[in-house]
């Protein structure tokens, strides 16, 4: 069990919460992520490792709430616990990156949450960061004063104009590429379909574009290939081999494929929110 | 007077078309009066063949004539001497290639069931005594131990009752190991399993679960943290797959995956949110013990079910009794049958799996027949679900992340197969980590080496 000690509502459908798990938090890099299982029925779903303090003995985690568990999850409080809560998984982003001077990491909505700690990390080390962050629409940006305090240059956008410059991501990326901004590699992180075209809009500069898959995972240790991706070819578990990989590599439109799986039943899932909180509260009070 | 009956006692069972659509076990276990009248079928021999053939050597004989006796407390403390998982071997060892193979009765007629026996006798125990074990005078001495399968729960035991202080390190949030992700409830009933957990807290053994070794924790750590020795019990859980066009579409599942959302996750019952596919038709692709347990776990969920294997019935790796029970349960088997590509139903998902015909050629490396493709054999089956079950290996994280721990090509640990001692010194390894995917009992052999040769190298080193 981890404890939850401090919980942050970062817009209506994004939270933040930090927990005590101090095994992880001597290990944790950026890239990684942590698997939880919030009761005896719970399913077992995959957060990536939004940020961790070693002396305190803490994981920070971000997510949206597009679930039951995710659902379940933003209704904890502080002072509640997670049953189960294993990691760090995954391979680190920084080994993978090699030599670089110049980066540009490019978050979309919620991914946002995993991108800030990756430019942090970058521009902490001395690496000049360029950030492009971009949502839907006003009402659910995200991190925008820690981002500026991460990074050299702060882009953001969204798609309704209604903040920041109107348009996506991928046009600010090019408009900053075709100005002649030199990046030695781009790191992309949000829904599939963006790091898809962020891919494609890098693909004719030949520029370096890393992605942080997020497959459907159970163990994230390697024993059951869910998480199964395919990366120039050849089958790679994200749970051990990434969950970064060369974007221009990978076959997205499989990976969407793959994550549509179950998505009736999560549905349905959604319907018995309720009475599982409530369950749930009772046990938290026991 | 012995009973010479020429057969076993049969053991009840849940009839075929209830049992194939619940998880509830199949096989209900001997009364008292079966166990006795079975038990008197032993002719207590002295040179004990059955004995050799088990790979912790428990005392058959002398626990047979106890249940004879009606003695069942008995009966259970001459197994457990040297047995300390008694009600999990007597469900899914191999007896018939283990104990039974070698027992005298099995020359004309059938084997003492030795199995049977030993499942009466722990579940009786279980129902009626269910005494925790004490906890044993504490020497002081810290081990740690990886995984918690079948190997690692047996040298923890072992090392437990000399004394050690044994922490036991999971990656899952449930103890067991395949026990509990792999074989399923209708085998081997998770209960069971916990018990056999809660007997080794009882005896002082801390399990951590949660912990994934490689990455969370790792053995230099335990090291530096003062444990003294090192049992590296993490199995084989790393799953293959063919190879062939259509692996990456919706529906296609390693086994190891199917029977974890099933087993582990609970995915058949209701209320819990690990979700698993609706399916009509399934393939299970492969014809060991696992490939049984997938597809009896899809029938179970409703499915129509094939076994598609490549060989022939008599080459099939898994239990003939396990195959008996699939059949039973209306699971068809095409036998010399090989996939060659998963085919797409225009929108990602699974609609059929196209499959040749093989016929057996030369002997191959292993002394079995070869199959080889019959050209223009190639038919299409119906499924909307297929399980890959085409055996598992070691998983690379401990032994990448530990230096000095040696593996073979295979990416087996390279174990003494005496004393189950690694390539470095404090560490040593057992089970399926070692010899690739195996058996739960000979997984239990190789704990029991370990734990009396870890007390030997820790003896002579720390207690003085």
């Amino acid at each position: 069990m981890v404890k939850i000690v401090r919980k942050k509502v970062l817009n209506a459908s994004v939270t933040l919460l930090e927990v005590e798990a101090p095994m992880i938090a001597k290990k944790a890099q950026a890239g990684q992520f942590i698997i939880l299982r919030l009761d005896e029925e719970g399913e077992r779903i995959p957060l990536t490792i939004g940020g961790y303090d070693r002396e305190k003995g803490t994981i920070t985690i971000m997510f949206q709430k597009v679930g039951l568990t995710t659902e379940l999850l933003g209704d904890l409080n502080e002072g509640d616990y997670i049953r189960d809560f294993v990691g760090p998984l995954g391979q680190p982003t920084r080994p993978e990156l090699g030599e670089v001077k110049r980066v540009c990491v490019v978050g979309g909505g919620v991914g946002c949450a995993i991108a800030y700690p990756q430019a942090k990390a970058l521009h902490e080390e001395g690496i000049e960061v360029d950030v492009i962050a971009g949502f839907r629409s006003k009402d659910i940006v995200i991190l925008e004063e820690e981002f500026k305090a991460a990074c050299t240059n702060f882009y953001l956008t969204t798609d309704d104009g209604t903040y920041g410059e109107k348009g996506f991501v991928t046009d600010k990326l090019k408009a900053l590429v075709e100005s002649g901004k030199q990046y030695d590699a781009v790191i992309a992180i949000g829904p599939v379909p963006m790091m898809k075209f962020v891919c494609k809009t890098t693909e004719p500069y030949n520029l370096r574009t890393l992605v942080s898959l997020n497959p459907i995972m159970i163990d994230g240790t390697g024993m059951c290939g869910c998480c199964r991706v395919t990366v120039g070819g050849e089958m790679k578990f994200a749970c051990v081999d990434g969950p970064d990989f060369d974007g221009h590599k990978v076959d997205f439109d499989e990976l969407m494929n793959r994550n549509s799986v179950y998505r009736e039943r999560e549905a349905k899932e959604k319907e018995r929110h309720e009475c599982r909180m409530e369950k749930l509260g009772k046990e938290m009070i026991h | 007077m012995p009973n010479m009956s020429m057969t076993k006692n049969p053991m009840p069972e849940q009839d075929p078309n209830v049992r194939n659509h619940n998880f509830e076990e199949v096989a209900m276990g001997y009364t008292a009066e079966m166990a006795m009248d079975e038990a008197k079928r032993c002719l207590n021999c002295k040179n004990m063949p059955c004995v050799a053939g088990c790979p912790v050597n428990i005392r058959i004989p002398e626990f047979i004539s106890k249940v004879a006796e009606g003695d069942f407390q008995a009966a259970y403390e001459v197994i457990t001497d040297t047995n300390a998982l008694p009600s999990i071997s007597g469900r899914v060892c191999p007896q018939e290639t283990q104990c039974e193979c070698r027992c005298v009765r099995g020359i004309k007629g059938e084997p003492v069931s030795i199995g049977r026996l030993e499942r009466f006798v722990a579940d009786w125990y279980r129902a009626n005594v269910n005494a925790m074990p004490k906890k044993p005078e504490p020497n002081g001495i810290k081990v740690a131990v990886v995984g918690s399968g079948p190997a690692s729960l047996t040298c923890a035991s072992d090392l437990a009752k000399k004394g050690y202080q044994v922490s036991i390190f999971e990656a899952f949030h449930t103890a067991g190991g395949v026990l509990v992700y792999g074989i399923p409830e209708f085998r081997l009933p998770k209960a069971i399993v916990q018990n056999e957990v809660d007997k080794l807290a009882a005896l002082g053994a801390d399990v951590e679960t949660n912990v994934v070794v490689g990455r969370t924790y790792t053995i230099d750590e335990m090291f530096e943290d003062g444990f003294k020795a090192v049992f590296v019990g993490s199995g084989a859980g790393l799953p293959m797959f063919m190879g062939i066009p259509g692996e990456a579409l919706a529906g296609v599942y390693s086994a190891n995956e199917y029977l974890t959302r099933v087993n582990l996750m609970k995915a058949y019952r209701e209320g819990y949110d690990t979700p698993i596919k609706d399916s009509k038709a399934v393939a299970v692709v492969g014809g060991g013990n696992v490939a049984m347990d997938a597809a009896r776990c899809a029938k179970r969920l409703g499915a129509k079910v094939y076994v598609v294997y490549r060989r022939d019935e008599e080459a099939m790796p898994a239990r003939r009794e396990e195959i008996h029970h699939a059949k039973e349960e209306g699971i068809e088997f095409l036998f010399l049958n090989n996939p060659v590509k998963i085919l797409d139903d225009g929108h990602g998902k699974v609609r059929a799996m196209e499959c040749v015909k093989m016929e057996l050629g030369e002997p191959d490396a292993s002394g079995r027949r070869r199959p080889v493709e019959v050209a223009g054999s190639n038919f299409e089956l119906e499924v909307d679900t297929v399980i890959m079950s085409l055996g598992t290996s070691p998983n690379p994280l401990i032994r990448s992340t530990t230096p000095g721990l040696e593996a073979n090509k295979k990416g087996c640990l390279v174990a003494d197969e005496e004393t189950m001692a690694t390539s470095r010194e404090g560490v040593y390894a057992g089970g399926d980590a070692v010899t690739g995917a195996a058996t739960v009992i000979l997984a239990m052999g190789a704990g029991k080496k370990a734990a009396e040769a870890m007390d030997k190298y820790l003896q002579e080193k720390y207690s003085k």
